[in-house]
């Protein structure tokens, strides 16, 4: 069964064939369950033109963030940005540029792109500037834009376990985009905090089927926490 | 007296009914959870793929892999699912969320909202703003009658960019609570102390005056 096997053992084997202007989509919702070890190693590569669909672009240091000191990001197709200042700097000189998407909208054609569905209706931005040059179509009174879906060259996910088969599962809220993101990548690599053994998951619980997901890598993980909120216990 | 952050929340809180799926944006919508009524129970979905959302965890319970919507850490209530984003917006745009209370910049009378984008101003996007208001049949807007300057925030048609097209039915400002249909505001409730003239006064859109608009409770 060696031809299932997915797992790769380094950070360059892991995003190898990696080159510039292409579009990578990344799993995570603010700093949660973000693939940090291969945005890291993106940064590493230098990769430059590069086309980013992810819901948010990090912090200043953390997360997509990095990959704006060295301007490898020509493009970010996301829902909600501006976290770091880097970001706005870089974006107010011209030097990126930003597709607003609203983030359903955004799950929706990765979820698409991933299925083979190339545009769907939805009511969402509808008479806002989204829906500014889209197709109007009305379905039982109601008006509806068509978008298109998303695919990337690479899909860069973080998963909590998987086997080496590519099955994984996520954990707690750090699933968010990373199912949608595994389905719509050419390339998927699954970076994970634990590989177990085909078998050791159970087949009913598995979030991501290993047939989505090209490479699977173990890392470690900081897990940096964007708002710290507790209560007295 | 205007209505506070709080006795605003406490206001939007009387429209939970036992057993509603709440979505809850940030800001005074976030304060509704506080005020739920005895023996009501209601489910807080987090767009970010929450759907029973506990309260901040205590120090020891944090966890990175634990956030709500507006990314801060929280726990799981008893009988929670999480789920993926796509998941997460078919519930909302599947209309399966009893009711969403979020804030504006603006609302018309046509029930159009703008809450994402001020010209000339840096902007960093709508979220899952427009997925909510296009999705939701129930939405309450909270959010002050007019601005620091006195400039209504009730229109006839608002100046901003859209967050959704004839969408919202129902809002709460500090000053009244008022319904929109067929192209006009219609005040149902006036905030304690504050006259039918004032709030006259500060609604730049066409409003209708029942014969009686009873004061808030508190």
């Amino acid at each position: 069964m060696s031809g299932f096997d997915k797992v790769v053992n380094s950070y360059e084997e892991a995003m190898a064939g990696l080159e510039d202007g292409m579009t990578v989509i990344a799993g995570g919702f603010g700093l949660c369950g973000i693939p940090e070890n291969l945005i890291a190693q993106i940064k590493t590569m230098g990769t430059k033109e590069l086309t980013f669909v992810s819901n948010n672009c990090g912090v200043d240091g953390f997360g997509l963030g990095v990959l704006l000191v060295d301007r490898q990001v020509r493009k970010m197709i996301s829902s909600y940005v501006g976290e770091n200042a880097l970001f706005e700097k870089q974006l107010l000189a011209g030097e990126l540029e930003v597709e607003l998407t609203p983030q359903g909208t955004l799950a929706e054609k990765m979820r698409a792109g991933g299925a083979g569905i190339p545009a769907f209706y939805t009511a969402t931005g509808y008479g806002t500037p989204v829906g500014d040059g889209k197709e109007v179509r009305e379905f039982n009174g109601r008006n509806y834009i068509m978008e298109e879906a998303i695919t990337g060259d690479f899909a860069i996910v973080k998963g909590w376990k998987a086997d080496r088969y590519g099955n994984v599962v996520y954990r707690d809220t750090a699933q968010n985009f990373n199912p949608m993101a595994a389905t719509a990548g050419k390339i998927t690599v699954v970076e994970v905090e634990e590989i177990v053994e085909p078998g050791e998951l159970d087949p009913a619980h598995i979030h991501t089927p290993g047939i989505y997901v090209n490479r699977v890598i173990k890392g470690s993980f900081e897990k940096r926490i964007e708002q710290r909120t507790v209560r007295q216990g | 007296m205007a209505l506070s952050r709080e006795q605003m929340a406490m206001r939007v809180a009387r429209e939970l009914q036992d057993g509603f799926y709440v979505n809850l944006g940030i800001g005074i919508p976030t304060l509704v959870a506080n005020y739920v009524p005895d023996g009501i129970d209601v489910m807080l979905q987090s767009e970010n793929g929450l759907l029973g959302m506990g309260p901040f965890p205590t120090e020891d319970q944090i966890d990175a892999d634990m956030i709500n919507a507006g990314k801060q850490t929280v726990t799981a209530a008893t009988g929670a699912s999480i789920f993926s984003s796509a998941e997460s917006f078919a519930m909302i745009r599947g209309g399966h969320v009893d009711l969403t209370v979020l804030g504006a910049f603006e609302v018309d009378q046509q029930g159009n909202i703008a809450s994402w984008m001020i010209p000339g101003k840096l902007i960093k996007g709508m979220g899952g703003a427009m997925d909510l208001v296009a999705g939701a049949d129930n939405i309450i807007v909270t959010m002050t009658h007019a601005s620091k300057h006195g400039e209504s925030k009730l229109l006839e048609e608002c100046s901003l960019p859209l967050t959704g097209a004839g969408c919202i039915k129902k809002v709460l400002t500090d000053l009244a609570y008022l319904e929109i249909e067929d192209g006009a505001f219609i005040l149902r409730e006036r905030a304690p102390g504050i006259s039918v003239e004032e709030i006259v006064a500060k609604t730049a859109g066409k409003l209708i005056v029942p014969d009686h608009v009873p004061e808030m409770q508190f």
